[in-house]
């Protein structure tokens, strides 16, 4: 098996927010993280604290005020096809069928459609949405667009996921099918994925390893290294480690938070 | 202290509520019967002792609101009879009305945003007449107080509050009334791990000190069985009763709890109970939107 | 109740969602509500008609000039169902409709794009097109009458000015609320600036265009009727106009009428149009 790529090393990040007539809002303060290659990195927090703007700077959508970002070595800033973001709300594009939105990439930079067909199709076949590739994605379910969205994202062959509480609005027997949806495909690829979530029970069935943020100014506090067996089913949420690793993450997460005075 | 009704034990010390039985026998509901003829309820039956804290889990579109909807008075049911301390409340003839002695918290702030919180919770009391302005504004800011000191914002607006705390303004709101029963629709759905696990706190310590017949619809198993002396899995739909949980872990309950072998166990005959109905729900969907 | 309905993903099989609403999908094969004929609104129609002929016939302040339904029928049928000149009428104040209805989307499309993607042309154009956007079209009508050659011309210039400035504050906007995820995508695939363009700007600002179009042409029918009873010798208005000057107030009326289906017409057109344009939005 070649060697992984797709590590992605955040040093120092600070990122703050000016809006005209507003107070600046610090976001993230001295920031810091590996999410190694080949795992699934799962970074936690409340709602709130500054997620989304980590995600954005690792898309290269927004750029840090200070620190320096590298994927593999090498420094990272503008947005590309190696780093894709899978957004909290859907980003398909309404006026284009499901084909049409998957293969936007590949045709944006050059291949032809009949040459980028084939592997489109095989993605949407894999999600169970080859009968749905001449729709709108207004004709689908929320859990439907997920699934577009990702084989949209993967046909461009990314080193890196990002997704950014990705099956936050769905009602939650779809949220978690989409999770081992996403569980079966990365443990089939080892694709780096950079996982943001506000639920606990998401990150610990998910995650290798788990990165706790902190509310704004947000930094990454603690690191809880998830060792539940793989391939993960939902019979491990019963299990004895879980619980411990759940205590092990609620302590991290009251940590210096009061409970309002009872 | 053993209640012969259901064998729901009690934690001594918690006083049971004189009020809030309720029973329901066999009750159906169908949307438009003419028409696309939706089963949403189909023969469902329990029986809930006063003072029990009931948690209602199952797969989207199982029928949960519907039942809630029917106890609170919002909704009519097509066959089966519904009873509060005996006395019927819904039955085919008798469309169910609101009423006080039944009140709802939503998943949504319900909260008058034009109103300051002391006007919210007694607003109520106010209306119904009962108690002067006065005497309700009295008893607003005491139960503000003992739910962790909320006296302080009593003057605020809605608007100025997080979420949090409009959650539990709205828990007081509800509880001021001295209702039967409390129902809760999936209140704390929108939040976060953290955020959640405080209210949890503050509902368990309101239970606490106002024991009360509490039913509780959730997605959240973890938070049904933290919550609640019964959870109970309905099947997709149509809906009806799967499994009926009884959650024998002692009060009061803590966090740590979550990892013992008892609460451990329990999960696990939730999950996979709740899972097998799942699966038939989404397998439905999908093929229906095919 | 639950208000979040809406943003979560709508799950055929997730059931009822509020108290009194019945699932908007069913499990089994859905069968047409039979439709119910609303026998009060014809009621009420008829009470209309009745209202008048009888506020006519009975002399009431301020009807009795006025002719009565009866006899607004009568002189539609007679004098003018069968006559070319009505029909002219129509074709004309028709034709002027459609001339500056196109020339404002042709002008405005483009110019709201423009504004809403160069912030250098912004800076430059804007300014001067907010300063004239508040003068309604009326306003301008002695102006276009001195401006242009011939009258027609000076017509359909008015009704461009009612639907120019619309359509392309309909289309800036537009382009100003399209999702920042929806460009950011286009970026990180390494679309080029003009894929962009072509393929996410445009086609975002479509339904604010069909926004424009809607709104556009009931202001240029209300423009038009305007113009043409202050500065033409044609037309639906003129009509109108003349038969208040002329004292045959039945063809008031009929002119009234008239603009009312004209009106009407141009509006399912337009909506036709928009149901084209976005095949997205159908389902």
């Amino acid at each position: 098996m070649a060697a992984a790529v797709g590590e992605l090393v955040g040093s120092g990040l600070y990122k703050t927010y000016r809006a005209k007539g507003q107070a600046p809002t610090a976001v993230l303060a001295d920031c810091s993280f590996r999410f190694e290659a080949g795992k699934l990195s799962v970074v936690m927090g409340t709602s709130g604290c500054g997620k989304s703007t980590l995600a954005y700077i690792l898309a290269g959508y927004q750029r840090p005020d200070r620190g320096t970002l590298t994927m593999d070595g090498a420094p990272v800033a503008a947005a590309g096809s190696d780093r894709l973001l899978v957004f909290q709300e859907t980003a398909l594009w309404p006026w284009m069928t499901v084909e049409e939105n998957v293969l936007f990439g590949p045709v944006s930079r050059g291949s032809s459609r009949q040459a980028a067909r084939p592997k489109a199709a095989e993605l949407l076949d894999r999600f169970g949405l080859g009968d749905f590739k001449d729709k709108y994605p207004t004709q689908l379910s929320g859990g439907m667009m997920r699934r577009a969205e990702l084989a949209q994202a993967l046909v461009n062959n990314p080193k890196v996921m990002i997704l950014d509480e990705p099956f936050r609005g769905l009602d939650v027997m779809t949220r978690e099918l989409m999770q081992e949806y996403y569980l079966k495909l990365f443990e089939d690829t080892h694709l780096s994925t950079v996982f943001i979530t506000a639920e606990l029970e998401e990150a610990l069935f998910l995650a290798d390893r788990i990165y706790i943020m902190s509310d704004a100014p947000s930094r990454i506090v603690k690191i809880i290294d998830v060792d539940l067996p793989r391939p993960r089913e939902i019979a491990v949420t019963v299990t004895r480690r879980y619980a411990e690793l759940e205590q092990e993450a609620l302590d991290a997460l009251y940590a210096g938070r009061e409970l309002e005075a009872l | 202290m053993r209640d012969t009704l259901n064998g729901t034990s009690y934690q001594s010390g918690s006083a049971r509520p004189s009020s809030g039985k309720v029973s329901i026998r066999n009750v159906s509901k169908i949307y438009d019967p003419e028409g696309a003829r939706v089963v949403a309820l189909d023969n469902f039956s329990i029986d809930f002792a006063p003072g029990d804290f009931l948690a209602i889990v199952g797969p989207s579109g199982c029928g949960k609101s519907t039942l809630l909807n029917i106890l609170a008075g919002f909704d009519t049911l097509t066959s089966g009879e519904a009873y509060l301390d005996d006395e019927l409340l819904a039955s085919p003839d008798k469309p169910p009305r609101p009423g006080a002695d039944r009140v709802v918290v939503f998943q949504q702030g319900a909260l008058f945003p034009w109103k300051t919180v002391l006007d919210n919770v007694t607003y109520g009391l106010i209306k119904q007449g009962l108690v002067g302005r006065k005497e309700a504004e009295e008893r607003g800011i005491a139960m503000l107080r003992s739910s962790g000191g909320l006296d302080r914002i009593a003057g605020s607006y809605p608007s100025q509050l997080s979420s949090g705390m409009q959650r539990r303004v709205e828990i007081i709101r509800a509880l001021i009334n001295d209702p039967k029963v409390l129902l809760l629709d999936e209140p704390f759905r929108a939040m976060d791990t953290v955020n959640k696990s405080t209210m949890h706190q503050h509902l368990l310590n309101i239970f606490r000190d106002n024991p009360k017949t509490i039913m509780f619809i959730t997605h959240d198993l973890e938070e049904a069985l933290y919550l609640a002396d019964r959870v109970i899995v309905m099947t997709t739909r149509p809906g009806t009763v799967k499994l009926d949980i009884k959650v024998d872990l002692p009060r009061p309950r803590s966090r740590e709890m979550m990892a013992s072998h008892a609460y451990i166990a329990l999960k696990e005959q939730t999950v996979m109970a709740v899972r097998e109905e799942a699966q038939k729900a989404f397998e439905r969907g999908e093929r229906e939107m095919a | 109740m639950q208000e979040q309905a809406s943003a979560i993903a709508v799950d055929p099989v997730a059931g009822p969602t509020t108290a009194t609403a019945a699932p908007a999908a069913s499990v089994h094969a859905p069968r047409r509500r039979k439709m119910t004929f609303n026998w009060r609104g014809l009621v009420s129609i008829a009470v209309f008609f009745l209202a008048w002929e009888l506020a006519v016939r009975l002399r009431l302040p301020g009807f009795h000039e006025l002719p009565g339904p009866i006899t607004v029928a009568r002189v539609l049928v007679q004098d003018f169902l069968y006559s070319p000149g009505y029909w002219e009428s129509w074709a004309i104040s028709f034709k002027r409709v459609l001339l500056g209805f196109l020339f404002a989307q042709i002008l405005g499309v483009p110019l709201g794009l423009l504004l809403g993607t160069s912030r250098r042309f912004n800076a430059i154009v804007f300014p001067v097109f907010e300063m004239m956007r508040p003068i309604p079209p009326l306003a301008w009508v002695p102006l276009s009458i001195l401006f242009w050659p011939t009258n027609e011309a000076s017509i359909v210039f008015i009704t461009f000015i009612g639907a120019f400035f619309i359509i392309t504050i309909n289309v800036y906007d537009g382009v100003k609320a399209i999702k920042k995820e929806h460009l950011w995508l286009a970026s990180s695939l390494g679309a080029p600036r003009l894929t962009v363009f072509r393929r996410i700007i445009i086609p975002a600002v479509i339904p604010s265009i069909a926004v424009g179009m809607t709104l556009g042409i009931a202001v240029t029918w209300n423009v038009v009727i305007a113009a043409e009873m202050i500065a033409s010798d044609s037309g639906l208005g003129r009509l109108t106009w003349e038969g208040y000057v002329s004292s045959t107030l039945p063809v008031v009326f009929v002119g009234m009428i008239s603009i009312g289906v004209a009106g009407a017409l141009s509006t399912w057109v337009v909506d036709v149009i928009e149901w084209r344009m976005m095949p997205w939005k159908r389902r």
